[in-house]
């Protein structure tokens, strides 16, 4: 799986759940850079990545993503 | 739309919440408002958001008040100024066993400890139900509680005094017979819906640690589903009448094709069970009052010959209409809605055949037209669906079947007389028309919720509101029962007017379409008049609010003899009566 693969991938979960096609995410992005990001549409942001990568966050994986580049790497390292 | 209607799939729903609400809202239909306030004793946001999507769907635009996390008890026993101005038709309160948890008995308490708990804990909540239903008079859904994720005892839990199971079972029983007791108290039974979702991935603890969250994210919309349908239910939104096709429906098999002998109904084989069940169960919903009707592409004989098979449940007497022939289905079931004088939006359509299905769905707007796969999920799909979700039950809804089968029989006696009045004559029509009693009152409240064709004004009322305008003594109530040599109709007609410097204002009218044609509403209106007489009012005063149903009562006033006083740019039309050169309009009712 590669980087810019997720990156496409995140990209449709982020414009389908805070319905904005003009979301473009990056690796720096974080919740300051969405206006709807709030810490209670950060639990749909994580179960729409959970679902799409069959993959389950670890209670301190979560509280420690600081933007949607570490999520990547989270990705990357438990889709191997 | 069809990503609400179950079985759907959840995590659609969470991740493209936005643009599904966008796509409802513009639809184009016509939608009630109501307010709900949701008190939870947990994280809430994800349950208002999906339940929004449900009641929007279900042609309910709500707003919503959310307590603050956790603050459901406070915001109801000592009252929140935002919530008193909010002023809520339905308060929803979303608590789980984690609101219990801390009345938990000790595994070593002493005897008679457990019960104490269970009296402290069901006190609390209902100190909440008194406060709130003392405050704001409107309907209350409480949450009953779900098993806990873990048991200390093992088995041992559900029996044992001092076991959490037992306990929350106990529990669920004080809240049961609470609701028996209470009207406007309606149990959101989210126990079963949390067991048929799994409880194992329902508890999901992750979620409760991080987010406060009582169940899993995906089990959310499962949740908002089912509360949402008792909120769809006390507005009136429910289904009344089954549409149903034969072949691979009712029984398995083509009756044309295999013979009566040949299809699979009864105790045979397997698959003839299956259908021998689904019968079953829409011969009791239709015991409660649900309607059935057949839409079916067969020769009319050979699909009477198929229900009159020997292990057959449902007989051909069950049904209301039965459409056997070979017209497309959409003009069958627009035909059937027409002869019952019901709006087809309250149809539900069962068809094995997805080609029939999707038909019927693109051609009629607001038909329900459920998936079915294969037999043995027919009655889960239409159970969970929540289509007859009852929040309000009388006496007339068990007879409805039989009220609609006697209107079948006034229609072919109809045909017998040359003059109309001749015919309402030999129907010995008899009327109760009274002020509001207290054992009508449900049915009344329903009637208001669920009338919109004769319905001048479309007011839609909550039962503490008719009790209050029953007992106000500025305001007249009428309601009218009508019996003839068929059959009683029951509660028909309402009337609400209320009186101000010698003026009855009518602020509701209605009837049920049952009974048009009677002369039933010239009765009301004599009724009407003299009460009027009696309490000194001059005149009285009519309103007309056009909805996209009640086009039929348009002309209703200037019918009856009023004049018309005003028209504004929307078609509201505002009407007067002289009761002083009132003459008495009924001839055929004979009344009290």
């Amino acid at each position: 799986m590669t980087e810019s693969k997720i990156v496409s991938e995140l990209n449709e979960i982020f414009r389908d759940l805070f319905d904005d096609d003009s979301i473009e995410v990056t690796r720096k992005t974080t919740a300051d850079d969405i206006d709807d990001w709030d810490s209670l549409e950060h639990i749909n942001l994580i179960g729409a990545v959970e679902r799409k990568y069959k993959i389950r966050f670890t209670m301190k994986e979560v509280s420690s993503m600081k933007n949607v580049g570490e999520m990547i790497d989270i990705i990357m390292e438990r889709a191997k | 739309m069809k990503e609400l209607e179950y079985p759907f799939d959840p995590s659609q729903l969470l991740s493209k919440r936005r643009r599904l609400r966008k796509e409802l809202l513009a639809d184009g239909s016509k939608r009630i408002k109501k307010k709900i306030a949701v008190l939870g004793g947990s994280t809430t946001s994800d349950v208002v958001k999906i339940s929004d999507l449900f009641l929007l769907n279900d042609g309910i635009e709500c707003e919503f008040f959310e307590c603050e996390y956790n603050r459901w008890w406070q915001d109801a026993v000592f009252g929140n100024s935002e919530l008193d101005e909010f002023s809520p038709d339905v308060v929803y309160i979303h608590t789980t066993w984690r609101n219990a948890e801390g009345y938990f008995p000790a595994v070593t308490s002493a005897d008679g400890e457990s019960e104490r708990l269970l009296d402290e804990c069901f006190d609390h909540f209902k100190q909440a139900w008194d406060a709130l239903y003392e405050k704001f008079r409107c309907p209350i859904i409480q949450n009953n509680f779900e098993m806990p994720p873990y048991r200390h005892f093992g088995n041992r839990d559900i029996w044992d005094k001092n076991g959490a199971s037992c306990f929350i079972a106990m529990l669920n029983v004080r809240l049961s017979q609470y609701a028996q007791e209470h009207k406007d108290f309606y149990i959101h039974d989210i126990a079963y819906t949390a067991s048929a979702y799994g409880l194992d991935k329902w508890h999901d603890l992750q979620s409760w640690y991080m987010y406060k969250l009582a169940m899993a994210l995906d089990a959310v919309p499962y949740a908002a589903h089912s509360m949402t349908r008792i909120v769809k239910s006390i507005f009136g939104k429910n289904k009344k009448t089954v549409v149903c096709d034969l072949d691979n429906t009712l029984w398995g098999g083509i009756v044309g094709d295999d013979g009566v002998e040949g299809i699979q109904i009864g105790r045979e084989t397997a698959e003839s069970e299956c259908f021998e069940e689904f019968q079953k169960y829409l011969k009791k919903l239709s015991s409660m009052g649900i309607m059935l009707t057949v839409a079916s592409k067969n020769d009319h004989e050979n699909a009477i010959a198929g229900l009159n098979h020997p292990e057959g449940i449902l007989r051909p007497d069950d049904f209301i209409t039965i459409k056997a022939n070979w017209d497309p289905k959409d003009r069958n079931i627009a035909a059937t809605a027409a002869e019952m004088d019901l709006g087809v939006d309250s149809f539900v359509f069962m068809d094995d055949n997805p080609t029939e299905r999707m038909l019927v769905s693109r051609s009629i707007s607001g038909i329900a037209v459920p998936e079915l796969t294969s037999p043995d999920e027919y009655i889960r799909v239409l159970d969970r669906s929540g289509f007859f979700e009852t929040t309000a039950f009388s006496s007339d809804d068990t007879h409805r079947n039989d009220m609609y089968r006697a209107n079948t029989q006034r229609a072919q006696k109809q045909s017998q007389f040359a003059d109309y009045g001749e015919y309402l004559l030999s129907l010995e029509m008899k009327a109760e028309i009274l002020p509001f009693s207290a054992v009508y009152i449900p049915r009344i409240t329903q009637l208001t919720n669920k009338s919109n064709q004769f319905n001048l004004t479309t007011r839609r009322y909550t039962q503490p509101e008719i009790e209050s305008a029953s007992e106000d003594e500025n305001t007249i109530t009428l309601y009218g029962k009508l019996a003839d040599i068929f059959g009683d109709n029951g509660v028909v007609a309402v009337t609400i007017a209320q009186i101000e410097n010698g003026v009855a204002d009518i602020v509701l009218w209605l009837m049920s379409c049952r009974v048009l044609k009677k002369d039933m509403e010239y009765a009301m209106l004599d009724t009407l008049v003299s009460q009027c007489r009696q309490r000194g009012v001059h005149t009285v005063k009519g309103n007309y609010y056009p909805t996209a149903k009640n086009s039929m009562v348009k002309g209703l006033y200037a019918d009856f003899g009023f004049e018309k006083i005003s028209e504004d740019e929307n078609g509201n039309t505002v009407w007067k009566l002289d009761v002083s050169s009132y003459e008495n309009k009924n001839r055929y009712i004979k009344v009290n």
